[in-house]
């Protein structure tokens, strides 16, 4: 059973005005645990001095007012701040359902995908729409999630919580997609929608931006809007299933708002 | 209002921009020159994170059918008033039916049309800046086309400042040799990385923009230690890829990233940023924190004073 949350926590200087917050150095559902908590507690109880984070998949970039304070009394007030991290409640993730419309012109690099792997396209499309995933945190440009999957315990653990579905257990890798090598050339313009898998990660650029992941299909959700409000379709600690539809369906279903 | 006759090669509309949103991977925005916005900001009688027109070495073309009071910040891009000279940092009153005529780059990469009550835009999450990658923020989210029309708020007072002090200029002159803290990786990286860094000069290459500069110089043998874990990424870090040619991530940087940094760019410096043009010339100077601490402090006291920042 885990010790302390903030065991084994590291404090790095990383500009004049920005303190990083490591929890471990490696990708693990505990330590985006504490990365999510961290969040959680900014939310609750403000410490005046910090000005904005960047989480990232074991740590947490801390902006603060340099005019104020140092980084020794920063991380003075965050390892006082840390010793209440395990009392914490995490809500319950959502499960957030992502429609993709795979392959065509929404998925230019399915067949290579397949090719690479020698996989046909409906293996590759059930093997990414099965198997659930974690929003490790949001990143790069405005409702970015970094998804990965999770162990199988952390999936049923999770739908125990939720109480509801029971949570499709996660395939082993010979039903899965092995890592996939991102493009030689990244596009100078994916379009927004599309979703891409590269190494074991997978994702959803929320706009047309540069981009070297696969390409294997396209949401008609619009994943980042500004308008009537601010939202993001994901967030931190979600939980996130892909649900292939049909052409027609994406038709019908884009510009309808989530 | 301003109606747009040419909008110049690049120009946005950005204020000091939107911090806090970071767990959302939006970055910070604003001005690439916050220190010239914030002074061409007080010149016309406006606070200082009212939002103007960032223009990137050409400027626009601007006709003023109220008439205005206008003043140009930053770096010398040659402008006429109707025909008439136009000097920098000297605050102007501008007849209804008026033009500025702003030209191409003397010096530098960016000059900032402020003008009193600031541009009217609608913030989003709370700031006026243009999030060019993205298409939020700003005016309508992109940069001026010709035809667009801006309208001016209200909220300018009139100002008695006529011109800068001396040390407000020393200030805003951009530094080429560029005052650096170590990165969160800079032990990573060998003595000889950390060697090539500290002496070699680089040059900014044709891919500078808002969201980064790539440099090019002595290559940077990456770290032992092979790949990153994706975290949070600072502004002015520097970043150094598999080509070992390093990357300055600025001010619509991405919020994360996995490459190795070995350095960061002091804020005392973030404006001379700013104001890099390609095939520019750059050196770093490694500093110890307390001299980051130090030359910031002393850079937002000269800010936040009327005495020495006006003559």
């Amino acid at each position: 059973m885990i010790t302390s949350a903030a065991d084994g926590v590291r404090f790095l200087p990383a500009s004049d005005q920005t303190l990083m917050v490591y929890f471990g150095e490696e990708i693990s559902v505990r330590a985006h645990e504490c990365v999510l908590k961290v969040l959680r507690l900014l939310e609750r109880k403000p410490i005046p001095v910090v000005r904005n984070v960047h989480p990232g998949y074991c740590s947490v970039l801390v902006k603060f007012d340099a005019l104020a304070c140092t980084h020794a009394d920063l991380e003075a007030m965050l390892r006082g701040f840390l010793a209440g991290l395990e009392d914490v409640r995490i809500e319950k993730p959502r499960l957030v359902e992502i429609p993709v419309c795979y392959g065509g012109n929404f998925g230019p690099d399915l067949e290579d995908v397949c090719a690479l792997h020698g996989l046909t396209p409906d293996s590759v499309i059930s093997a990414h729409s099965c198997v659930e995933y974690l929003v490790y945190f949001l990143g790069f440009v405005p409702g970015f999630a970094y998804l990965g999957r999770m162990e199988d315990r952390d999936v049923e653990k999770n739908a125990g919580l939720r109480g509801k579905r029971p949570a499709l257990q996660v395939p082993n890798a010979l039903q899965g997609i092995p890592a996939t090598p991102r493009l030689a050339v990244p596009r100078r313009v994916v379009p927004a929608g599309s979703v891409g898998i590269a190494g074991t990660q997978t994702g959803v650029y929320p706009f047309a931006t540069p981009g070297g992941w696969r390409l294997i299909g396209r949401t008609p959700m619009k994943m980042f809007r500004a308008a009537p409000e601010v939202s993001s379709v994901l967030s931190i600690g979600d939980h996130v299933r892909f649900v292939s539809i049909s052409v027609g369906q994406f038709a019908e279903m884009e510009g309808v708002p989530a | 209002m301003i109606r747009v006759i040419e909008p110049g090669l690049f120009t946005t509309v950005q204020d000091l921009g939107r911090e806090g949103f970071g767990a959302m991977g939006v970055s910070a925005s604003g001005a690439a020159d916050a220190v010239s916005l914030r002074v061409g900001n007080l010149l016309v009688g406006n606070h200082d994170r009212a939002a103007a027109l960032e223009m990137t070495l050409v400027g626009g073309t601007f006709e003023f059918p109220d008439g205005d009071t206008v003043v140009l910040a930053g770096c010398d891009f040659t402008a006429t008033l109707d025909g008439v000279s136009v000097e920098l940092w000297t605050p102007v009153a501008v007849r209804p039916g008026q033009t500025l005529r702003v030209g191409a780059t003397r010096a530098g990469a960016r000059c900032y049309l402020c003008v009193r009550g600031g541009i009217a835009v609608p913030p989003f999450l709370g700031s006026t800046s243009t999030h060019v990658l993205s298409g939020l923020g700003g005016f309508a989210g992109r940069a001026l086309r010709k035809g667009d029309v801006l309208k001016i708020g209200n909220l300018g007072r009139r100002s008695d400042f006529a011109k800068l002090s001396a040390r407000a200029r020393q200030l805003l002159v951009p530094a080429r040799v560029l005052r650096v803290t170590p990165g969160p990786q800079w032990d990573r990286f060998g003595e000889a990385a950390q060697g090539l860094f500290a002496s070699g000069a680089y040059h900014v290459t044709e891919d500078a923009n808002r969201m980064g500069l790539r440099l090019a110089g002595p290559a940077i043998p990456a770290p032992a230690g092979g790949e990153m874990i994706s975290e949070g990424v600072a502004l002015g870090a520097v970043q150094v890829p598999e080509s070992g040619m390093p990357i300055i991530l600025f001010v619509e940087q991405q919020t994360t990233g996995g490459y190795p940094k070995i350095a960061n760019v002091t804020s005392a410096d973030f404006h001379s940023l700013g104001q890099l043009r390609p095939r520019d010339e750059i050196r770093f100077e490694m500093v110890t924190w307390e001299t980051a601490r130090a030359l910031f402090r002393e850079q937002e006291e000269v800010l936040a004073s009327e005495e020495l920042l006006f003559a």
